[in-house]
């Protein structure tokens, strides 16, 4: 964190001599601290609100809600665990491809790149999180769904489609697609994270073990990824965090389709898509309640996972030995 | 010398670490080579879609073509708008407090910890809950709401940023202040913010860029429309719902005209990004 | 501790002094009459017109002296002289950084090691390296004293045991730590960390040893621990030791090398460049009118 703001203890006007103490400053201050505290505000009221709302859905199904892989609007019976399942693999896929891919993008920007390359190179990393996420998922429906359908899932099939991973129709929509784009998407964010915490590593370190005959590699597995591995555990759970709750480029190639599979070539949902797709259409107040209590399960999920992600991220900085 | 003689045990250790270097290189020139061919993408099947109606006319039924989306980008405009002129006051107040007052409080700790989680929490969540205290006591979907959900994206992102560029205005600026007898609001007002002012307005265009290419927020609040907006307290047309229903309709020519919005979204928010972050550069340099 | 023989010399066919006004301090670069290092009679490390570069900056000039084989080598000097930038080219850590060049020879046991031929992952298995502030690995302490060892293999764990252990009563750190091998070796104190770094740099059986400044961040107990075992390394490692501390220096070296904006000034036994320094720097350095 840059600054030194006022040092540990803020100045406040109470303490400094010789400020004049004026109605300003108490209302300035009580403002401000309303505001923040609204943030938290912010926080329990939407939890507060969207269990309520899930009220309906709660009465129906207690917590066979969660269990369940039920989704007919029809009957009005709703189970999260299609889409819940959904979510997951989805970003399991993500995962899979993206903490190699940013791990090395990472070791690339911090230590192998000439260092005039660096900066340049990383704000180009740093753009693919700033392109909006519907942009990603026009590209995957309209580019990449195609080219996996034709090229790609072929492939994979004829070297590992004795695999239930991968069978079935090779349509390009569905949950290896989803989870490629929302790799391409989580990427920039676990790659510039771990690239701050390769940076921090001090030199005498890496010097001592280079010192001793270590290898590049060597270095970075050995007391690199040691040393910041709370920082790099922040880092991914970040990328989890974030590839969760994504909505508009998993909605375009999932396939909404509500069905558990085995297959990554099989269309299917995610929470968020799930939302996406049926929320303004729901009618009943069951259907509703039940769309609502997804949200919640998404919600709490998420939070759950970027909160463990920033207590890693506090504790990146700070050291973690004892003199 | 044993120099040249390396054994097998060493020329290994060399040889995984070449691999690993090629990966890694290879991995970093693959995160490009995405960026370069998704923007190369946007830009080629945009640009056929933009011209003059795109920016004049209102959407045409499909098949007729002819049509723009002047009423979609006006909406984003003044949704986006609404959205900050609701989120910067707030957010910039907030992050006052956790620079001024905040810095070493167990309060401050818990709102910059709730702030940071906020910034990566799912958008779509944030259109459910605006839609479940606007929409439906409102019984209608509107501009307004749509503003309200942007505006919740946006407020912990403004407030990260205005903390940050705060911390990075010396203390002495702050004491010579105070020392002349000003009022610490009147420090804050007159000399802080206006010291901290680059850094916190690029803060606040960052967070626009952001929002602005946000649709799961809209998807249930603002909606949208095919016609001009007539305030906001109906759905308003904007770019990224629009987006949305033409790509996943069965028009071609909507495809094209749903391109040509990609192409404008993402232009704009990389603008801004780079923008914001060359001067957000120069700012930590001084 | 070691004590030494006063060995005055009557100071006799010196190339002639510039007269100076007596009090005062000399700040000027060294007079192009820098007096050239004698040759040492068992030279493990021999430089020869070392210059050193920071991408256009020159750094060292024109360094010319002898390491003796099996002895303490101390190198002092004001901050910023060289020193550091010195003995950082005989395991060529330099070149972790672009930018970074040196120039001339460096000689050891007669083969030029600034050669690029001579991959610079075998020259550090033989030469180890000391920091000012201890550098503990992220792992146990056990495997902080194996990591040199292990990198090179070929080792059954019997084996590998006896050779930390053996590091570690070398670097008079195995009393203290025997119970303690599986915990964190960033949980040692300051002057235990920095015996494991040692321990750990000579685990691997190096010729040489760099020591940077390796007390400047210990206390005066931690340090002269330290300084007993530099004693005891003598005969068993070619020891260099860069110090900001004069007496240190004429505790524990036997040859010492005095620099001054990159170049070298003065080089010879300890004992004469204390008390009978040829050059008026080394003498205005030592008896503390600059520096």
């Amino acid at each position: 964190m840059p600054g030194t703001a006022m040092q540990d203890t803020a100045a406040t006007p109470a303490d400094v001599p010789r400020a004049r103490r004026t109605l300003g400053d108490p209302i300035f201050k009580a403002l401000t601290m309303t505001f923040a505290g609204g943030i938290l505000a912010l926080l329990g009221v939407m939890f507060f609100v969207l269990w309520r709302a899930s009220g309906p859905s709660i009465d129906a199904f207690g917590w066979g809600f969660l269990t369940s892989h039920e989704w007919n609007p029809v009957r009005e019976e709703f189970g999260a665990l299609g889409a819940a399942v959904g979510t997951l693999l989805s970003t399991a896929v993500a995962l899979v491809v993206a903490v190699p891919v940013s791990l090395g993008i990472a070791l690339f920007l911090a230590e192998i790149a000439p260092v005039r390359v660096r900066t340049p190179f990383g704000v180009a990393i740093e753009l693919l999180a700033a392109i909006p996420s519907i942009v990603y998922g026009m590209w995957g429906l309209f580019i990449l769904a195609p080219l996996m359908a034709d090229h790609v899932q072929p492939g994979i099939a004829a070297v590992f489609g004795w695999m239930p991973l991968f069978k079935g129709p090779k349509m390009g929509i569905g949950m290896l697609t989803a989870g490629l784009v929302l790799a391409l998407m989580i990427v920039p964010f676990i790659a510039a994270v771990t690239r701050d915490v390769f940076r921090m590593v001090p030199a005498t370190l890496k010097e001592s073990a280079y010192g001793m005959g270590a290898t590049t590699w060597e270095v970075v597995k050995d007391i690199m990824i040691p040393y910041g591995r709370k920082g790099i555990y922040g880092a991914v759970f970040l990328g989890l965090g974030r590839a969760l709750g994504e909505t508009m480029a998993v909605t375009f190639v999932i396939g909404n389709a509500h069905r558990l599979s085995l297959s990554l070539f099989a269309p299917g949902n995610s929470i968020a898509s799930t939302l996406a797709n049926e929320f303004t259409e729901a009618d009943g107040d069951v259907y509703t309640a039940s769309l609502v209590e997804l949200g919640l399960v998404l919600a709490v999920i998420t939070f759950v996972i970027l909160g463990l992600a920033q207590l890693w991220l506090k504790h990146m900085s700070a050291p973690a030995r004892s003199s | 010398m044993a120099g040249a003689a390396a054994s097998p045990a060493t020329a290994r250790r060399r040889r995984v670490n070449a691999a690993v270097m090629g990966l890694s290189t290879l991995a970093a020139f693959v995160g490009l080579g995405m960026l370069v061919w998704i923007l190369g993408d946007v830009a080629l099947r945009g640009m056929q879609a933009i011209n003059w109606a795109f920016f004049s006319h209102l959407p045409a039924p499909p098949g007729q073509g002819g049509g723009g989306l002047a009423n979609a980008i006006a909406g984003t405009l003044a949704l986006t708008v609404v959205a900050a002129l609701m989120a910067v006051p707030v957010g910039v107040l907030a992050g006052t407090y956790l620079a001024e007052f905040g810095a070493a409080s167990r309060f401050g700790a818990a709102v910059r910890y709730v702030a940071d989680i906020l910034v990566s929490a799912p958008s779509i969540v944030v259109g459910v809950f605006v839609y479940l205290v606007m929409v439906k006591p409102m019984g209608n979907f509107s501009g307004w709401s749509g503003a309200v959900s942007l505006a919740i994206i946006m407020l912990p992102v403004v407030t990260r940023t205005t903390e940050e560029m705060l911390r990075l205005v010396p203390v002495e600026m702050r004491e010579a202040t105070l020392a002349l007898g000003v009022p610490y609001w009147r420090m804050m007002m007159g000399v802080i913010y206006r010291a901290a002012a680059a850094g916190m307005v690029t803060g606040i265009l960052l967070a626009v860029a952001r929002v602005s290419g946000e649709t799961a927020p809209l998807l249930f609040t603002a909606l949208n429309s095919p016609y001009w907006m007539n305030g906001l307290n109906e759905p308003v047309a904007n770019l990224t719902v629009t987006l949305f229903n033409y790509a996943m309709s069965p028009y071609d020519d909507w495809h094209a005209m749903a391109w040509g919005a990609a192409f404008l979204i993402t232009s704009a928010v990389l603008a801004l990004t780079v923008v914001s972050r060359l001067v957000l550069a120069r700012t930590h340099r001084q | 501790m070691r004590t030494r023989q006063s060995n005055r010399q009557p100071v006799t066919d010196e190339p002639p002094m510039i007269q100076e006004p007596p009090g005062k301090p000399r700040l000027e670069p060294p007079s192009p009459m820098v007096q050239e290092a004698e040759p040492v009679a068992d030279a493990k490390i021999s430089v020869r017109g070392l210059n050193f570069y920071y991408d256009e900056k020159q750094a060292l000039t024109d360094n010319t002296l002898d390491i003796a084989r099996g002895r303490v080598t101390a190198f002092i000097g004001p901050s910023g002289c060289g020193k550091s930038t010195h003995i950082r080219t005989y395991n060529r850590m330099f070149e972790l950084y672009k930018g970074q060049r040196a120039t001339g020879e460096i000689l050891m046991d007669g083969v030029n090691i600034l050669d690029p031929a001579i991959p610079a992952l075998s020259l550090r298995h033989r030469i180890g390296m000391i920091f000012q502030k201890p550098t503990p690995f992220p792992m146990t302490v056990f495997d902080n004293v194996a990591y040199g060892v292990r990198l090179r293999g070929g080792m059954s764990r019997s084996e590998l045991e006896g050779r930390v252990e053996e590091a570690l009563r070398g670097a008079a750190l195995w009393d203290e730590v025997k119970d303690m091998l599986g915990q964190q070796g960033t949980q040692l104190s300051g002057g235990q960390q920095q015996r494991l770094c040692i321990a750990r740099a000579i685990a691997v059986e190096p010729e040489v040893l760099l020591m940077d400044e390796p007390c400047s961040a210990l206390d005066p107990i931690a340090t002269g621990k330290i300084e007993e075992l530099i004693d005891e390394f003598r005969g068993r490692f070619t020891v260099v030791i860069v110090t900001h501390n004069m007496q240190q220096a004429g505790r524990v070296s036997d040859y010492t090398a005095f620099f001054y904006l990159g170049r070298l000034v003065e080089f010879g036994e300890t004992e004469t460049l204390f008390t009978t320094p040829r050059n008026e720097q080394t003498e205005a350095y030592i008896t503390g009118r600059f520096g």
